[in-house]
């Protein structure tokens, strides 16, 4: 049991990873990930509200009647984002306002659905509970990834601390605007795709259809 | 499992016999919808009525940074309340351009009257896309050691893109050279509308002239220089159009005869 929830905790960080792998919430990732500090609140939050909705749901999974359970799992879900973002508001006014319009968009994002759905449903609230934090971090981890290289080569600096010293403020770093707009997020999340899926061939998916070569008479 | 369990043992009492029942059945469907839906929005209640005290002393803070800011003497090291009490707040009648004594200048809540019928007017021409716009509002005066007016503080707000942008704008002592705009709260998009942060974009502000020689507003915000010349002139934000015709909208609104053109002719003529 402990071997299982253990696996549970760490197979979404790479091997399972709701981004890499799955391919789900791409979208906070584009917009959250050009300063690391804001990308490490989004992790918490993000792993806050997948662990504890898919608790709640799982405690009720055999209640709730199957013809509302999307609804009722959104309400769950955007009752805690709003208890997330009221939080921050009240405890950490400066990250809430960079966040801005992203802590509300947590409830569209498709990891939480996805666990809620998958697995929550499914499974008693301990095990989900675990589910949804391993998600969480494993959302959380290429957040971060992302987040160190476009705010290093974006903006020469770590959490808000410079690392490299820009030419703007009389250093020698000519930083790369590019990295700091979201299409940059794109590029960098296909990458690590591409390398995770070198290491490790089997998260290759097969393909749908092949093209195929026809004798011409 | 528990849970497995609880299927198996014959139910007990009404209650019990009531969870037995078929999830998909009506009577479960409708009493864990309403449930659900009462539990959730209790707990959201007695979250934002919780935690509304912290928000707000937060949100004061945040508005007080913001008008330090503005008039450049915001300093990080210093605590802000202090540091506020530089500023002479003073309630603004819009029409007449003069100070009233009628509110607490600390305590007026320019927002609150903006939708009191009685201290609040409809607009029929409405640039700025505010609808209702009250008939006072707190202005902040820094003076030098002298006494003399160095600086004023306007709050001025208006429609974006998606949201209504509050903000400041910081004049010099003459009424028309702008020190500073700034904005505190609005929901544009990160990214693109939401440059209007920008420490970049808004440094282009300063030193810049709401009205010629004329005494005409030639203040813009747009894409190419208008004729009026670079001192009347503030680029846009370039993927933000609508944010920056708000922007524009909105600070000619409040120039404009009216917002505070009665109270900065005051200013000029020295009548305060």
């Amino acid at each position: 049991m402990a071997q299982k929830r253990r696996e549970m905790l760490i197979d979404p960080l790479v091997d399972n990873n709701p981004i890499t792998l799955q391919v789900l919430g791409l979208c906070s990732a584009l917009a959250v990930t050009s300063s690391l500090q804001v990308a490490f609140v989004m992790t918490i939050a993000v792993t806050l509200v997948t662990a504890f909705s898919s608790m709640f749901i799982s405690m009720i999974r055999n209640h709730i009647p199957s013809s509302i359970r999307i609804i009722v799992q959104m309400v769950i879900i955007a009752s805690l984002v709003i208890l997330v973002d009221q939080m921050l508001k009240a405890y950490a006014f400066e990250i809430s306002k960079t966040l801005s319009v992203f802590v509300g968009l947590i409830i569209t994002n498709c990891i939480v659905m996805g666990r809620a759905e998958a697995f929550a449903m499914k499974n008693p609230p301990i095990d989900s509970f675990i589910d949804g934090v391993g998600n969480g971090l494993g959302y959380g981890l290429i957040l971060m990834l992302v987040g160190v290289i476009r705010e290093l080569l974006g903006s020469g600096s770590l959490f808000g601390v410079t690392i490299l010293e820009t030419v703007n403020n009389g250093g020698w770093y000519v930083p790369n605007g590019l990295l700091l707009l979201p299409p940059s997020a794109f590029f960098i999340i296909g990458l690590i795709i591409w390398a995770f899926r070198a290491w490790k061939p089997e998260q290759v998916e097969e393909r749908e259809y092949k093209i195929q070569v026809v004798e011409a008479h | 499992m528990p849970e497995e369990n609880q299927n198996q043992t014959p139910p007990k009492g009404p209650i019990g016999r009531f969870l037995a029942l078929p999830p998909d059945s009506v009577p479960k469907t409708v009493f864990v919808a309403v449930t659900l839906c009462l539990v959730a929005s209790m707990i959201v209640s007695a979250a934002a009525v919780a935690l509304r005290p912290l928000q707000e002393v937060n949100a004061l803070k945040d508005k007080q940074i913001n008008i330090l800011q503005v008039a450049g003497i915001y300093d990080p090291s210093e605590n802000v309340v202090e540091a506020f009490a530089a500023f002479e707040p003073q309630v603004l009648d819009l029409a007449t351009g003069t100070f009233t004594d009628e509110f607490d200048a600390a305590a007026f809540d320019d927002r609150a009257a903006a939708g009191d019928p009685e201290l609040s007017m409809v607009l029929t021409d409405d640039p700025a896309g505010i609808a209702r716009q009250g008939k006072y509002a707190t202005v902040y005066l820094l003076r030098d050691d002298a006494g003399a007016i160095d600086k004023v503080i306007l709050p001025i707000h208006g429609y974006g893109l998606w949201s209504t942008l509050y903000g400041f704008i910081a004049l010099e002592e003459n009424g028309n050279d702008i020190f500073g705009l700034q904005f505190y709260e609005h929901g544009e998009t990160p990214g693109l509308g939401a440059e209007v942060d920008n420490p970049r974009w808004k440094a282009l502000w300063n030193g810049k002239k709401l009205a010629d020689d004329n005494g005409d507003l030639q203040i813009s915000v747009s894409k190419s220089a208008p004729a009026a010349g670079a001192d009347y002139h503030i680029d846009a934000l370039s993927g933000a159009t609508l944010t920056t015709v708000g922007v524009h909208n909105l600070v000619n609104f409040w120039m404009g005869e009216t917002g505070y053109k009665p109270f900065l002719d005051n200013l000029k003529a020295g009548n305060l």
